[in-house]
């Protein structure tokens, strides 16, 4: 307890100054932290049209905010996976040589089931179910 | 080492290391001259306060910031309306902005009643000009980037009179848009001079400020000398430090309050977005420090004489601002003769000029 009068003073300017320090600092804190941007979770989107794919071959196309590796493996069998590598986060691509999608990071493989062959990635990759209606191919999240 | 007895060994070893004693005997010396006008002392302190709130806020700012054309409205709209407190803190960087050149007129014009440019200060009173230039700078680029329909026909009419200036006019207008007319690239152009090129100049400018201001002191107004003298005892004073030094933060408190009053209870609109193929509307103007030139240039006829009228307007001000900035080089007679008159009434006439204009210019 401050005894004097100047105690009591010095006190109440210390408290007062503390106070208005921690008043300007939450609003600075509070304003650094990034405001949490509602990302509307898409569970389906056009990947584009029949004609635009050739067989054995892949295209990257937007699932969301994310890429989704989409392979047209025969006239009417198509693949389609998320194309985030499950080891770091780096977009996979695929390899018409070997028939495997490949990250190119850190030379991670992955069959054409998302399965793990070899690398480092520790999960398969996310299958997302391909479905033809009409001319347009059009990709949905399972489950 | 006498003077470390009796304290934590922390800050014992830092003075130590931080050469303490050095400040402190420089800060024990100094003194403030005691007289009616001190109270006017304060206000170089606030627009250097300012200035510091000006720094932090637009550090803040820059987290969130986009300066594209595409971007940079909705990157402030998502500014004020998605991040916490973020309406806040723009609002308090605009504020802040103004009464920063609000103080600094202030400070300026309490340099000339009290006569505090006259010799050896004539270089602190130039620097300090600079210094009045470059956040007139920083008011003119930062207006731009929020880029809202006001800012973006507000900077197209402002370069547009740089392109007036003879000779050097159109490249001049040129450099500042990045093109032919305002738009993507003077945003961004905008946006370096306002967080780079103008902080840095400022920085520099301002240390010789200061340094200048160390080196001689406060200066007294000659009516102060003048009495002290005739009483012979010594002059009234106070210490620097801790007397001066809380005072100060008294009034930056002061400032503070006031700046977040008007913060909150006034938050600075963002208003529409500039679209470069939609016809101006009405109510264009640029901010208020620009107001008194931008309605004296709107009452000048667009020809007098054989002379344009919008090149006439310039001439005046630039001969106006040439002889303002060189003002300690010819009112420098130190017995408060006729030319320091001469000038106490034309700062008297200029402060009316400004003041009427400016209204003027705001509600026309
Ligand atoms: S990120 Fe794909 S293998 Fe490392």
């Amino acid at each position: 307890m401050p005894q004097t009068r100047r105690g009591l003073a010095s006190w109440l300017l210390g408290g007062g100054v503390t106070a208005s320090i921690a008043a300007f600092l939450y609003p600075v804190l509070r304003f650094m932290a990034p405001p949490l941007i509602a990302e509307a979770t898409v569970n389906e989107v056009s990947a584009g049209k029949v004609q635009e794919f050739k067989v054995n071959a892949a295209k990257i196309v937007k699932f969301g905010s994310t890429p989704a590796l989409l392979v047209r493996l025969g006239d009417n069998e198509w693949r389609s996976f998320s194309g985030v590598c499950t080891h770091l986060n780096c977009t996979v691509q695929y390899q018409e040589s070997s028939r495997q999608i490949w990250c190119a990071c850190h030379n991670g493989f992955y069959d054409l089931n998302g399965k793990v062959v070899s690398g480092p990635p520790p999960r398969p990759l996310e299958e997302f179910t391909v479905r033809v209606r009409g001319d347009e191919v059009v990709l949905s999240r399972r489950g | 080492m006498a003077s470390l007895k009796g304290k934590p060994p922390l800050i014992g070893w830092l003075e130590e290391r931080l050469a303490f004693d050095a400040i402190q005997s420089f800060v024990a010396h100094k003194r403030v001259p005691k007289h009616s006008a001190t109270m006017w002392y304060y206000f170089g302190g606030i627009t250097l306060f300012l200035f510091g709130i000006q720094v932090a806020t637009g550090i803040l700012l820059l987290l969130y910031y986009r300066p594209s054309a595409a971007e940079a409205y909705e990157s402030v709209q998502f500014i004020v309306t998605r991040v916490e407190f973020g309406w806040l803190i723009r609002s308090i960087h605009s504020w802040s902005g103004n009464l920063m050149i609000l103080a600094a007129f202030i400070h300026m014009f309490s340099v000339v009643f009290l006569r505090s440019y006259r010799r050896p200060r004539e270089i602190t009173w130039l620097s300090g000009v600079g210094l009045l230039g470059l956040a007139l700078g920083f008011g003119f680029s930062g207006y731009l980037l929020p880029w809202n329909t006001i800012s973006y026909f507000a900077t197209k009419v402002g370069t547009d009179m740089a392109a007036a200036v003879p000779l050097i006019g159109p490249t001049l207008a040129r450099f500042l848009r990045g093109g032919d007319d305002v738009g993507g690239a003077t945003l961004t152009r905008f946006f370096g001079f306002h967080v780079a090129v103008l902080p840095a100049l400022t920085t520099g400018l301002l240390l010789v400020h200061l340094f200048l201001v160390q080196s001689f002191g406060i200066s007294s107004p000659p009516r102060v000398e003048e009495q002290n003298r005739a009483s012979g005892g010594p002059a009234p004073e106070m210490p620097f430090f801790p007397n001066f030094f809380l005072r100060e933060l008294m009034a930056w408190y002061a400032a503070l309050a006031v700046l977040g009053m008007l913060a909150a209870i006034f938050p600075w609109e963002l208003g529409e977005k500039a679209d470069p193929f939609a016809p101006a509307p009405a109510g264009i103007r640029p901010e208020w420090y620009f107001l008194a030139p931008f309605y004296t240039l709107k009452l000048i006829p667009s020809h007098v004489w054989m002379f344009e009228g919008e090149l006439l307007g310039l001439l005046g001000f630039g001969l106006l601002a040439a002889w303002w900035v060189t003002l300690p080089f010819w009112a420098n007679d130190r017995s408060g003769g006729e030319r320091t008159r001469l000038l106490t009434g034309t700062a008297v006439v200029l402060i009316a000029y400004l003041a009427t204009f400016s209204a003027l210019g705001y509600w026309k």
